[in-house]
C-alpha cells in the first residue's frame, strides 16, 4: 500500500481547542479541575510543545484531546473541533465510541510517556503491529503477511530492522529502539496529528538526538502535525515552531518558539527557560526558581504564579489576568500571554545568538 | 608522581598500598595540591554472566579531591554507576585498587572502614526508591546519627535533623520531620535523601545521577545546595550525569571524565573538556545535546555517528571501542590497536588514534 498523505491543507487549522477544561473525580462529590479553559489553534503541519514543571496538566490536556483519560477524568467544558481526512468538522468531544476509535490512529495518535511501559510485554512486536492495524483500521481484515510487510516499512522508517524487531519482545529492544518503534506504531495508519507525552525523556543524549533527527525526517516526510509534551526546554526550542507554557492548569503564555525563548513575556516562562544551564558558549549560571506551584484544590484567587513571581503587585493577588495578545498573527501564532504586567519591562531572556 | 604527604588521620599505610601503581602521565592532573580522598587505580570490574564476562568497569585511574568536582559521563551501559559503586566501597573491584586516603579499601581495619562508610556518602538517582517508605524523614536522618554515635539521645538527634533540613533548604524543618516520603514532592525526597548524606559528615559525596528525576526549575536549586556544601564545607563530589550542561555548570572548577565501554576515553577540566571537545564521542555528546535556544539548536553542528547504537560489552569490537560508530574512524588502525589513555597537554588525557590534543 502506498501510504496516503493526509488531506491537503484546507483554510483553517487542523485542531481548535475551545475553553477546554479537564477534571478528576477525586471522591464521591469531589472533583479537582486539572486544565483550566485551554485554547489555541493548531494548523496543519505545526509543530507545538507544551512546557512547564510537573502537575501544571501537561499531560492531562493531552490526554483529554484524545479522550485518552483514566476512567475518573472526563473533559468538562469546551469544544476540541478537529478537521478529520474527510474534510468535516468534528468536535472530539461529541464522538460516539466507535466513531472515537475510528478517530484514534486514523486521524490522531498518542505516543505515551516511557516507551518502556508503553507496550504489552508478552507480545512480540509484531503483535502490536496486527493488533493496531486490526483494531483501528477502516477496511476489511486484511490478511496477516500484508500488515507485517506494511509494518516492516513503518519500522524502516525510523531506521529500524524489522526483521530483527518485529519477532522480539519489548524487553529485548532498548530504549530507544522502543521509543522509536513506538513511534512508528503510532504513524501507522498516518494520522495528521500525533501527540507524544515526553518523548525523549529517560533516554540518553545520543539517543535523544537520534530520536529528535527522526521526527524531524517524518515530519517533513508525511507533514503530520505534532503536539508534543516535554519538560525538556531544549527538545521544545528544537522541535517545535510554537509553544505553550503551562502553570497550575492554564496556557499562560504562547508563541512562536522564537517568542518565548527570547521575548518571553510571562514571568514563569522566562525564569522557566533562565533555569536552564546551557552547553554552549560560556558558562551560564542559571537562575533557579524557588518555590512548587501551587495546589489545584488550593489556587489563589488572582494569578496562580503571584506567590513566586518577582514582579508580582498587589493587584496580581487580586484579580486572575486572562490569555492576551499582545503581538497578533495568522494560523494561531500570535504571542499571548496572561500577565498583568506583560507589558511592562523586558524580562531576562536568553538574548538571541547571532 | 609525586607522593602525597599524608594528613595524621590517615592509618598507616599497610603493605595494600605498594599494589597502587602510579600509571605515566597523570602527575600534571593532579594539579591541586591536596591529596585526593578517594582515589581509583586501575579499577575494574568483570561480572560474570551465563552469556559470558562483561567487562563492566575495564581498568579506570580517578581521584576525587576535598571541594572539587569530578563528573563522569557517558551513555547508559558506560559504566558511570559501576564506577560509583566500587568507589563508594559498594562493590569490590575485581581487579585494581580503590584507596581511601591512601589506603586499600581491602586493606582497612574493621574501624577504618566504619570511617570510611561515615566519610564516603551516595545520593542515588531516584529519590521515590531510594527512602525507606515507612521511615519519616526524622527516622531517616537520624538512623546513621546514631548508628555511628554521632548523636547522643533523641533530643540531640532531633536537633540534628533539624539543622540538616535546614542545610537543604527544607524549611520549615519541623513541618518535614514527621513526614513519610509519600507525603513529598520528587525534589522535597531528593532533599532529605541528601540531608541524609549530610547526617554523617562526609568527606566525599557520590551523586549517581541524583538531578536527572526532578524538574528543571529544582534541579538548578539542588545543584546550587550541593555546591554550597562543595564551597562552604570542602565536601568532594564524585558527580555521575548524562547531562552535560548539568556537567558543565556543576563540575566547572573540577574534572569531567568521560566514559565509553568502561574506560575512560577523555579527561581534563571541566571548560576545556566541554567548549574543545577532542575524542569524536566527547563531541558527539556535546553536539547532540538540546540547546535551550530555538536559532542555536537549528544552527547547532552536529556530529553524526556510523551507528546508534552501543556494542555489546559481551562482544566487544576489536582495537578501539568506538570505531564501530566513530565518524573519524581510520580503516587498518583503529580497529586493531587500542588507543592507550595519554596525556595531551593542557592536563587533559585522550585515547583516540585519529585526533591530537588541543593545540
Amino acid at each position: 500500500m502506498t501510504p496516503t498523505p493526509p488531506a491537503p491543507a484546507a483554510d483553517g487549522p487542523l485542531l481548535s481547542v475551545r475553553g477546554v477544561d479537564v477534571g478528576y473525580r477525586t471522591g464521591r462529590r469531589t472533583r479537582l479541575t486539572a486544565v483550566h479553559d485551554a485554547s489555541f489553534d493548531l494548523y496543519p503541519g505545526q509543530s507545538m510543545a507544551l512546557v512547564g514543571e510537573s502537575g501544571c496538566g501537561k499531560t492531562t490536556l493531552g490526554l483529554g484531546l484524545l479522550r485518552l483519560l483514566p476512567r475518573t477524568g472526563t473533559v468538562s467544558a469546551g469544544q476540541i473541533l478537529f478537521r478529520r481526512k474527510s474534510g468535516d468538522q468534528v468536535d472530539v468531544r461529541t464522538l460516539a465510541k466507535e466513531d472515537l476509535r475510528r478517530f484514534r490512529w486514523n486521524e490522531a495518535a498518542m505516543v505515551f510517556q516511557g516507551a518502556m511501559n508503553a507496550f504489552n510485554p508478552v507480545l512480540r512486536m509484531e503483535e502490536h503491529f496486527l493488533d493496531t492495524f486490526r483494531a483501528h483500521e477502516r477496511r476489511t481484515r486484511r490478511p496477516r503477511a500484508e500488515i507485517l510487510e506494511e509494518s516492516a516499512e513503518l519500522l524502516e522508517m525510523v531506521r529500524l530492522d524489522p526483521a530483527r524487531v518485529l519477532p522480539s519482545h519489548p524487553h529485548e529492544l532498548s530504549g530507544g529502539m522502543r521509543q522509536r518503534a513506538l513511534i512508528a506504531l503510532a504513524l501507522a495508519l498516518r494520522p495528521q496529528l500525533l501527540i507524544l507525552d515526553e518523548p525523549t525523556t529517560a533516554l540518553d543524549v545520543l539517543t535523544q538526538r537520534s530520536v529528535v533527527e527522526q521526527l524531524t525526517e517524518l515530519r517533513e516526510r508525511l507533514r503530520f502535525s505534532m503536539v508534543f509534551i516535554t519538560h525538556d526546554l531544549g527538545l521544545a526550542a528544537e522541535l517545535a515552531d510554537r509553544v505553550g507554557t503551562m502553570y497550575a492548569g492554564r496556557l499562560i503564555e504562547t508563541g512562536t518558539t522564537r517568542d518565548l525563548f527570547h521575548r518571553a513575556r510571562h514571568p514563569y516562562t522566562s525564569a522557566l527557560i533562565g533555569s536552564v544551564p546551557p552547553v554552549a558558549g560560556d558558562r551560564h549560571v542559571p537562575e533557579p526558581l524557588p518555590g512548587g506551584p501551587p495546589g489545584l484544590n488550593a489556587l489563589p484567587p488572582g494569578c496562580s504564579f503571584e506567590p513566586r513571581c518577582p514582579r508580582a503587585t498587589e493587584e496580581c493577588t487580586a484579580t486572575r489576568p486572562e490569555l492576551r495578545v499582545l503581538h497578533p498573527r495568522d494560523e494561531g501564532l500570535s504571542h499571548a500571554a496572561a500577565c498583568l504586567h506583560a507589558d511592562g519591562a523586558e524580562l531576562p531572556t536568553r538574548g538571541g545568538h547571532p | 608522581m609525586i607522593e602525597q604527604p599524608v594528613p595524621d588521620t590517615t592509618p598507616a599505610p599497610r603493605p595494600g598500598r605498594a599494589v597502587s601503581p602510579a600509571p605515566e602521565g597523570r602527575g600534571p592532573v593532579d594539579r591541586r595540591t591536596e591529596p585526593s580522598v578517594l582515589s581509583l587505580r586501575g579499577a575494574r570490574q568483570v561480572f560474570s554472566t551465563p552469556r559470558g564476562d562483561v567487562p563492566a568497569v575495564a581498568g579506570v585511574d580517578l581521584d576525587v579531591r576535598p571541594g572539587q568536582v569530578l563528573c563522569l559521563v557517558g551513555e547508559s551501559g558506560c559504566g558511570k554507576t559501576t564506577t560509583a559503586r566500587m568507589a563508594a566501597g559498594l562493590a569490590e573491584p575485581t581487579g585494581g585498587e580503590v584507596l581511601y586516603r591512601g589506603t586499600a579499601l581491602r586493606a582497612l581495619g574493621k574501624q577504618e572502614r566504619a570511617g570510611f562508610r561515615r566519610a564516603v556518602q551516595y545520593i542515588h538517582q531516584d529519590p521515590y526508591a531510594s527512602l525507606n517508605p515507612v521511615r519519616t524523614v526524622h527516622s531517616t536522618l537520624t538512623a546513621g546519627l546514631r548508628r555511628h554515635g554521632l548523636a547522643k539521645g533523641r533530643d540531640q538527634a532531633r536537633r540534628a535533623a533539624i539543622d540538616l533540613l535546614e542545610r537543604v533548604d527544607l524549611t520549615p524543618a519541623e513541618d518535614h520531620l514527621d513526614k513519610y516520603p509519600h507525603q513529598l514532592s520528587g525534589g522535597q525526597r531528593q532533599r532529605v535523601a541528601v540531608a541524609r548524606a549530610l547526617a554523617m559528615d562526609p568527606e566525599v559525596i557520590i551523586a549517581d545521577e541524583s538531578t536527572s528525576m526532578l524538574d528543571v526549575s529544582i534541579r538548578v536549586s539542588l545543584l546550587n545546595t550541593l555546591g554550597a556544601l562543595r564551597d562552604d564545607l570542602g565536601v568532594g563530589f564524585c558527580f555521575i550525569t548524562h547531562d552535560l550542561a548539568v556537567a558543565k555548570y556543576f563540575a566547572w572548577d573540577g574534572e569531567i571524565a568521560v566514559m565509553y565501554l568502561g574506560k575512560v576515553v577523555e579527561q581534563g577540566p571541566t571548560p576545556d573538556v566541554v567548549n574543545d571537545p577532542r575524542h569524536p564521542y566527547t563531541r558527539a555528546l556535546v553536539s547532540a545535546v538540546c540547546e535551550p535556544d530555538p536559532d542555536l539548536a537549528r544552527t547547532k553542528e552536529r556530529v553524526r555517528l556510523r551507528s546508534a547504537d552501543i556494542p555489546d560489552l559481551t562482544d566487544l569490537p576489536s582495537g578501539c571501542d568506538f570505531h564501530p560508530r566513530c565518524p573519524l574512524y581510520e580503516q587498518g588502525r583503529c580497529d586493531t590497536e587500542r588507543p592507550p589513555l595519554v596525556e595531551t597537554g593542557g592536563r587533559r588525557l585522550l585515547a583516540c588514534h585519529v585526533v591530537d590534543g588541543p593545540g
